[in-house]
């Protein structure tokens, strides 16, 4: 089939300062398989400068392989849909240049090796919505008399660091608890949600407290604070040090510390409304009756 | 090795299947695909560990020359500090005077700040990554993942003991803030000399190390929790939240820099203790 | 035969943006068993995408504003082709939809005592737009996200619907589609489908819009009988990146211009002083001065120009870019590096400045961005029924960008945000009631054949033409001859090309096998672009004027007689067709609205 033509760009591309002559090709080493297994496959296309992976793996569906399957929607780096490993490191490939890579050699992209394989760059996540549904969500408390809920912006600030989060789930994928400890998954929330965990612990308006279904369900003391997380996050959110820790040191308050505890018994403060602990995960969904068109359907009720 | 998940919870059935095991996509995890120099950070910070551990240890056997008062300088090596044997009497402070005590007073004494920074998050860090290789870098596997027969290993992180002593944190913190104060106070005599207050490199080095330890004493993520992260409303702690905003929040966000810099003050305030003392070298005296 | 799996719902809900996750709340809570379908992972709707903010005249920060002054802003920006009940209905439930957000968890930038902040925005007359940021989309599909997940609402992710499923009397009764994943073949019955489909920006070249935006929701519509309303009535956003070419199209906010950004061209002019046209020169300076005491003071000083409604802005953009001043890449400068501190354009723009960094290699505090039109939303769409967000089909509503008539011919920034909250709940609640209504729905198996069949056609053709390509000459047909200026022959042209490109598009082929196989998703999104490309350029042909987000350079003036009507187009027999019908007139007491003086 014929090469659809471009608007050629090459020539009003801004020369990078770093490369005086960018090669005229550039070669993704691309993952190609399924559940069943699969291999590398080279692919080279020309060079066209001011691209990032993603135009490039678009380039190559596009004239080599219609069938590469890949996510992405925004291209904007707000979505968080095309979470790959570039060179072994996860990135979003809508956000990685290539004029950051080093295209003498190939660029290898596999999938998010923290998941189980769909099809080439595609990877099954559905773990994390699963964890997601075990969070006890947000439970505002009473309204001020004059029936508004008010927030200082200094409250609100620790929270909108946590809600940033695109869900790209490359912290999810990069988190060796899980990526190299499958058993583990069934009781461990991982990054992403304790993250999310963090927003609802110090949302000034939220009163359920989660700290016992932290430890225990969901896991924060396999957690050993390695910061892969953090290294990895698109959005430059401070997961380890801003969500964990501070979660960890939650923990320590609830369960660790006897003079926390004593004080909190001294000054009677109530404790917050304990959350109730979520159900374990949904099981593996039968997804609906399968039928043939042979025999007559109804679906009713 | 896919995980099957047991249907305990007879929820009704899910449209979207939940899989959390099975067959991965790219190839097997023990192959690393990563094309930058990963093993330099964790063999650096070993390195940097390690030496500090030895030179330590060496510090704490030489059990001697740890005070310079015997040429009019009021120096105490921050290992041996606070001075709990007769040798540094002249110091403006004693808070032992033993002389039951058969070992070097500062194995005594490095248990505090030892057990500090063992459970620091910075350090477990460090250590997790360089010495557990658990996992030694990102996207790299860990060592206890696959060992040699293929077997995968149980991780259990700190949930089990002795790793969930590392939540006694905040307890080593209380003792760090002692620590801190009488390295202060070590800063303070430093300027005091025979014939009254004065300025030589010493003294210099002594302020340096306790601005470094405060430095990273008070960046601790514990000391920014205690002092105002655990607040649900910081707008209305404004104590607190001053302290947090403006004290341990931008000082922890430096918590490595200021774990290295003490570290390596600490190594260079007990060498230079030693090398005065020992009259290998002399001090310049400023003022 | 066909082998599908089936499931049996209330209500269907298509789409998981901020309308669709919206409405199936509502449903829910209406007591409906609800199911959300949508065609990416839950979450990574198009919403994420919208920056400014939610506009609501909560008054918090102009205790003056309320619903009667966002209803003029809203109807004068639609150049009053808005259906005037939606925009009514809109300007007064937005507060509430907001403060809502709120109650669920959504965390909007504060004011001092503690409420929520309202920015600026082109159009709106006071500081109107909740927001956080410029990630206020993401706040808003998260907050609902996380309610929806937290009532427990079942979401069919990655799944693509090609045809909605109707009874003999035409009325809809379910949707049919496949996983993505798998290629298989799913079959929903369903009392009640709500279309919230989002936008249609894939037809174009150049769009802020994401790959989803194939008009799937019009063009299911348009199949199954409905009307659509006014679909030559595209937005183009002045701002969109214009450099490097990735990432041409890509959204700057409007927020830049609000927090003080200008528009500059090649010469340094700030030209948007020349544009200023009639309808908006009462309201708006006449001299820089003004204008930037207007950041400082609003209340005694017109705004900039620069914050004109988006098609004034647009225009103004295209004439300087034609008149050969624009930017190196072709567009304009849009500068706020010189005229705001470093910290204060990070803190206010913290994912402009990242986007521009990351994708440009430019840091916004230091230089210009170069900016210029993109296509940035559909004002047109399906025809509803104000209060219950019904189509004319029985059994089918439609919420969001895929309805239309609320925006009129130009949309204000901020309130597609509202639109969806106000309209999804509306559209939830009615397909809910509608649902419980009705008994059982029978899967028809002859029709769900012959779709599979259909949709599986291009597997047989492995010698067909890419689908890629005809996609790449779609957008070309629609960018250069349905763009920003158009003009009756090239409209013809586009027209016929279309047929053209219908032609091809039944021809194509795509490789290997149903799982996960972008080639044909392509395939089958092909034929919902060409339904969209169509109707908007048969509405364009039959609207002989200028007006909002349509311009005519053969018609350079708006027509008071074509105000009054919206360009009806639906299928009869196989083709689509256009006829003119009356706006619904508004009460006389609205109307006095526009009279006094401002």
């Amino acid at each position: 089939m014929a090469t659809p033509t471009r608007e050629s760009t090459a020539s009003t591309a801004r020369p990078e300062a770093t490369a005086p002559t960018p090669p005229a090709t550039v070669t993704l080493r691309l993952w190609r398989g399924d559940e069943a297994g699969g291999e590398f496959r080279d692919y080279t296309v020309e060079n066209l400068g001011g691209e990032v992976v993603l135009d490039v793996v678009h380039r190559i569906q596009a004239e080599q392989a219609p069938d590469l399957a890949v996510r992405w929607n925004c291209k904007a780096g707000k979505c968080g849909s095309c979470s790959a490993e570039v060179n072994g490191r996860p990135r979003l490939m809508c956000m990685t240049r290539m004029s950051t890579l080093d295209v003498s050699e190939p660029v290898t992209v596999s999938p998010l090796r923290g998941n189980p394989i769909v099809r080439d760059l595609v990877t099954d996540v559905s773990y994390n919505y699963a964890v997601a549904r075990r969070i006890p969500p947000f439970q505002p408390g009473p309204r001020e008399p004059d029936g508004t809920y008010r927030m200082k912006q200094v409250d609100a600030d620790r929270v909108q660091e946590f809600r940033k989060c695109i869900e790209c789930f490359l912290c999810q994928n990069v988190c060796h608890v899980i990526r190299d400890h499958e058993d583990n998954k069934p009781n461990f929330a991982g990054p992403r949600y304790f993250a999310r965990l963090a927003e609802l612990e110090m949302h000034p308006l939220d009163v359920l407290d989660r700290r016992e279904l932290i430890s225990s369900d969901l896991g924060i003391g396999l957690c050993n604070i390695t910061k892969c997380c953090t290294e990895v996050c698109p959005e430059g959110i401070h997961i380890t040090d801003n969500a964990i820790i501070p979660l960890k040191e939650r923990v320590v308050d609830a369960r660790y510390d006897p003079i926390a505890w004593l004080g909190r018994k001294i000054r009677r403060r109530p404790d917050p409304t304990p959350a109730k602990v979520a159900a374990s995960f949904a099981p593996a969904a039968k997804t609906g009756e399968v039928i043939s068109t042979d025999a007559p359907t109804r679906a009713e009720d | 090795m896919p995980v099957t998940v047991v249907d305990q919870t007879q929820e009704a059935p899910r449209p979207t299947p939940v899989r959390i095991g099975g067959p991965r996509g790219g190839p097997p995890l023990s192959t690393v695909l990563r094309k930058d120099r990963w093993q330099v950070q964790p063999a650096l910070t070993a390195l940097g560990l390690l030496g500090f551990i030895g030179y330590s240890i060496w510090a704490a056997l030489r059990n001697g020359d740890f005070y310079a008062g015997n040429v009019g300088r009021d120096y105490l090596s921050p290992l041996y500090s606070p001075c709990l044997t007769h040798s540094c009497t002249t110091a403006g402070y004693v808070w032992g005077g033993w002389n039951w005590w058969r070992v070097s007073p500062a194995f005594l004494i490095l248990i505090f700040p030892g057990a500090f920074r063992t459970t620091c998050y910075y350090y477990r860090k460090a250590y997790y990554r360089s010495f557990w290789l658990s996992p030694p870098g990102c996207a790299v596997p860990d060592a206890g993942s696959t060992s040699p027969s293929g077997v995968r290993k149980r991780y259990t992180g700190e949930t089990r003991f002795p790793l969930i002593l590392q939540n006694v944190h905040r307890y080593t913190w209380y003792f760090a803030v002692v620590f801190a104060g009488i390295l202060t106070w070590d800063a303070i005599t430093a300027f005091r000399f025979p014939n009254g207050v004065g300025v030589a490199l010493g003294s210099l080095l002594f302020v340096a190390n306790a601005v470094f330890i405060w430095a990273y004493t008070l960046g601790c993520h514990a000391c920014r929790h205690l002092c105002g992260g655990s607040a649900k409303k910081l707008s209305e702690a404004p104590v607190r939240q001053w302290f947090w905003k403006n004290i341990s929040s931008p000082l922890n966000e430096h918590h490595q820099l200021f774990a290295w810099c003490s570290l390596f003050s600490i190594i260079v305030t007990d060498l230079y203790t030693y090398l005065v003392a020992s009259g290998a070298i002399h001090d310049p005296r400023i003022i | 035969m066909a082998e599908y799996e089936s499931h049996d719902f209330d209500v269907v809900i298509i789409g998981a943006g901020g309308a669709g996750l919206r409405a199936a709340i509502e449903a829910s809570a209406t007591g409906a068993r609800t199911a959300l379908v949508c065609k990416s992972l839950l979450g990574k709707a198009h919403t994420v995408m919208a920056e400014g903010g939610v506009a609501a005249a909560l008054g918090n920060v102009w205790p003056e504003d309320n619903w009667k002054v966002h209803f003029r802003d809203t109807m004068r920006g639609g150049k009053m082709l808005n259906n005037w009940r939606m925009a009514q209905l809109h300007a007064l439930e937005s507060p509430e939809r907001v403060l809502e957000l709120e109650e669920w968890g959504a965390v909007f930038d504060r004011t001092p005592d503690g409420r929520i902040l309202q920015r600026d925005f082109g159009g709106h007359r006071y500081a109107r737009l909740a927001h956080v940021g410029d990630r206020t989309g993401l706040e808003l599909l998260r907050t609902c996200q996380q309610r929806a997940v937290g009532l427990g609402i079942e979401v069919f992710m990655e799944c693509k619907i090609v045809r909605l499923l109707q009874d003999d009397s035409g009325a809809v009764n379910g949707a049919l589609g496949f996983w993505r994943e798998s290629g298989k073949l799913v079959a929903f019955g369903a009392k009640a489908v709500v279309l919230a489909s989002g936008g249609v920006g894939k037809t174009w070249k150049f769009t802020s819009n994401s790959w989803e935006s194939t008009g799937d929701g019009h063009a299911l519509a348009l199949w199954a009988g409905a009307d659509m309303i006014d679909m030559e009535c595209v937005q183009f956003h002045p701002t969109g990146m214009v450099w490097p070419p990735s990432a041409r199209g890509l959204l700057v906010t409007e927020g830049v211009r609000g927090d003080g950004g200008v528009l500059r061209n090649s010469e340094g002019r700030r030209f948007m002083f020349d544009y200023i046209s009639d309808f908006f020169a009462k309201e708006t300076a006449d001299t820089i001065e003004e204008g930037d005491q207007w950041y400082e003071n609003k209340k005694d000083f017109r705004r900039p120009p620069e914050l004109l409604p988006r098609d004034e802005v647009a225009r103004s953009i295209n004439s300087e870019i034609k008149a050969g001043r624009g930017s190196p890449h072709g567009g304009v400068f849009l500068d706020i590096a010189s005229r705001r501190s470093p910290e204060y354009i990070r803190r206010r723009l913290p994912s402009m400045y990242h986007q521009f960094k990351e994708l440009a290699d430019v840091d916004i505090t230091k230089e210009p961005m170069e900016i210029g039109p993109t296509l940035h939303y559909i004002m047109g769409g399906v025809r509803v029924e104000a209060d219950t967000a019904a189509t004319t089909v029985p059994g089918l509503y439609a919420a969001g960008e895929v309805a239309g008539g609320m925006h009129g011919a130009n949309r204000l920034g901020g309130n597609s945000l509202s639109d969806l909250l106000v309209f999804g709940r509306r559209a939830g609640q009615s397909a809910a009631e509608h649902a419980l209504g009705r008994s059982g729905t029978v899967i028809d198996n002859a029709q769900v054949d012959a779709v599979s069949a259909q949709s599986l056609a291009p597997f047989e053709r492995d010698s067909g033409e890419n689908p890629y390509t005809v996609h790449q000459d779609l957008q070309d047909t629609m960018q250069s001859l349905v763009g920003i200026i158009r003009n009756e022959s090239e409209l013809l042209e586009a027209k016929e090309k279309l047929g053209e490109l219908d032609e091809r598009a039944s021809k194509v082929g795509v490789e290997g096998h149903r799982q996960f196989n972008p080639g044909w998703h392509l395939a089958l999104d092909l034929e919902s672009m060409l339904a969209v490309a169509h109707c908007t350029t048969l509405g364009a042909i039959e609207r002989r004027e200028s007006r909002g987000g349509h311009t005519r350079e053969d018609y350079p003036e708006p027509d008071p007689e074509l105000g009054k009507v919206n360009m009806v187009t639906r299928m009869r027999d196989g083709a689509v067709v256009v006829v003119r019908e009356p706006l619904p007139e508004m009460p006389d007491e609205l109307k006095t609205l526009f009279e006094e003086a401002h």
